[in-house]
């Protein structure tokens, strides 16, 4: 299967705390993979490295076989990899569809239309529109972003990161913050993506039960160390796994 | 949505039409002059509003565009024959040089934060208040100098000072207009993402600084536009169009008005104008008039305090409020039905 991300030896300092040390991985295309570890494992960072809000401090990543360490967020968006955040990162004084209008406006390449186009542009609002539909937010469509509650926001950033279409999608806890009868909406919108298999998705999870029967393949990230990679059966039966999840240094529980 | 702005553009048409019979009811000098004024710093808090309130970047040196444009046509049509072809000239005099200007200045600041293009407009304005004020060879220092404009034919110029007050009115009609396609366009829904988020913009796959400086750009050679007028509108020009306190009006008229609109300025720069003009009449009856700038700074504070959206932004605000509510009900009713 051919490989679409690749890592070597990915790391990054903050002062002398390394947050991901020597991670080097191949995620295979069309595949949905999940990062999973506990809080401060570098999960986050992971992805920072991945979609070029951060350089690393050594290593480098690889986009379709082109090294892409050096590219800029937005380069990194053009080819096709487009990213949610974990703390919400939306436009707050502007319509939520406004808000997804922009997203399909950059995919589409309007970018110094003076003169609007107004088919084009009606275009881009029903689209705008049926990815609300999707993500449960069609009702909210006229109201400013920042009047959204948090689980909405998160919502949005979902609807935001489909209308971009991009290849790679990068999600960061996407549930994370959502109220309990919120949550498989979107864990059904995440499967349908799934399904179509088309797109190659990365997903945080904080909560591992969670993406056992979503995710193809796994990586558990811990201290910033990559500690195990495989299928969720593998990662299951994996005693490093568990131990780190349970608590405590797994390198200390495996020796002893 | 479409009907909704079809309606607000016809109002617009009517009220400048009003606008356009006012000279023919009442011609008095000083009516005409207030009024020009008013048009003229629409103009300008307009253009500043391109940056501030669109796309989130103070400029404290817009004065300096300003300046431009009036010096610009005055030394050319002073320097040339008083006709219409050389105002042309000046006024592209005005448009290359702002627009040189308002590019070097982007390109150098923009893509740090946005107080560094503070900072250096701020620099730049005092650097061509300072030229002004010492190449008395083409500004005539401080004392500035006067200049004639072109002689209309015919009766018009007998009515001159209506046809200038028409001028203006057009003026600021056609770039009202201009400036609404242009933040309603594709390109000016990007800058009001930058504004919000400059971070999100990027990670949508946006660059954002060819946005900042083509705004730059824009608004710098509007405000251009502005001092060309003004300074046709006076006959005279003097260093005073540089000063700060130009900026720090067209700061004023924007934020009072409403940021992140088009019609707050205009109304900022109506409410300026003339309660500068009506409350300066008051000084008989009490000093305080006199110094009618303490008043308005105590107004001012208040505005920021209790409507930070200005005038416009506040009603826009109440009348979606309203409109949401009505939503909401219409809603209930259904599921009610149902």
């Amino acid at each position: 299967m051919e490989t679409i991300i690749k890592t070597e030896d990915l790391s990054i300092a903050f002062g002398g705390h390394w947050a991901v040390s020597d991670v080097s991985i191949d995620i295979k295309r069309n595949i949905f993979t999940s990062v999973i570890g506990p809080n401060g494992a570098g999960k986050t960072t992971f992805f920072n490295l991945l979609s070029g809000q951060l350089s690393p401090t050594k290593g480098r990543v690889f986009y379709k076989g082109e090294d892409i360490t050096k590219h800029s967020v937005i380069q990194r968006t053009r080819n096709g990899i487009g990213r949610s955040f974990q703390i919400t990162n939306v436009f707050p004084n502007i319509t939520v569809l406004e808000n997804v209008r922009l997203a399909i406006q950059s995919r589409e390449q309007v970018r110094f239309d003076l003169f609007r186009h107004f088919k084009s542009y009606r275009q881009f609002e029903e689209e705008a529109m049926n990815l609300l539909e999707t993500v449960l937010l069609a009702e909210k469509a006229e109201i400013p972003a920042a009047s959204l509650s948090h689980g909405e926001k998160r919502k949005l950033e979902i609807a935001m990161l489909l209308a971009l279409n991009t290849e790679v999608l990068l999600l960061d806890e996407p549930t994370a913050g959502m109220s309990l009868e919120e949550v498989p909406a979107i864990l059904n919108v995440i499967k349908n993506i799934k399904e179509q298999e088309d797109r190659t998705v990365v997903l945080i999870e904080h909560k591992m039960d969670m993406v056992l029967d979503l995710s193809d393949r796994m990586m558990v990230l811990f201290n910033g160390e990559l500690l195990a990679e495989g299928t969720p059966e593998e990662i299951m039966a994996n005693e490093t796994v568990q131990a780190a999840y349970i608590g405590g240094d797994p390198n200390d529980s495996t020796t002893t | 949505m479409m009907k909704r702005l079809q309606t607000s553009t016809w109002v617009y048409l009517l009220i400048a039409f009003v606008l356009m019979l006012l000279p023919f009811v009442k011609d008095d000098r000083w009516f005409l002059f207030l009024m020009i004024q008013i048009f003229v710093f629409a103009i300008f808090a307009m253009s500043y509003d391109l940056l501030l309130g669109y796309t989130g970047i103070v400029s404290f040196g817009h004065a300096m565009f300003f300046g431009i444009g009036a010096y610009s046509v005055a030394v050319t049509m002073s320097r040339l024959d008083s006709t219409f072809s050389s105002f042309l000239l000046g006024v592209v005099v005005a448009v290359i040089i702002s627009g040189i200007v308002a590019f070097l200045a982007g390109v150098l600041t923009l893509k740090l934060k946005s107080h560094y293009y503070a900072m250096l407009t701020l620099a730049l304005a005092g650097m061509f208040l300072y030229i002004a004020e010492r190449w008395r060879s083409v500004t005539g220092g401080n004392d500035g100098f006067t200049f004639r404009i072109p002689e209309l034919p015919g009766v018009l110029q007998d009515h001159r000072n209506v046809v200038i007050y028409l001028f203006t009115l057009l003026s600021m009609v056609l770039l009202f207009f201009g400036m609404k396609r242009l933040t309603e366009s594709p390109l000016g829904r990007v800058l009001v993402g930058i504004r919000e988020n400059d971070q999100r913009v990027e990670s949508l796959g946006f660059r954002i600084m060819p946005y900042k400086v083509l705004i730059s750009v824009v608004s710098g050679v509007i405000a251009a536009l502005a001092g060309v007028l003004y300074a046709v509108s006076l006959r005279f020009v003097n260093t005073q169009v540089f000063d700060i306190e130009v900026t720090l009006d067209a700061l004023l008229m924007t934020i009072i008005g409403g940021v992140g609109t088009l019609v707050g300025p205009i109304l900022g720069s109506a409410i300026m104008n003339l309660s500068h003009h009506f409350l300066s009449d008051l000084a008989s009856v009490h000093w305080i008039f006199q110094r009618w700038v303490i008043l308005f700074g105590i107004i001012f504070i208040l505005v920021v305090i209790f409507f930070p959206n200005g005038i416009v932004g506040t009603i826009q605000k109440k009348m979606h409020e309203r409109k949401m509510k009505q939503r909401v009900k219409q809603v209930e009713k259904q599921s009610a039905k149902n």
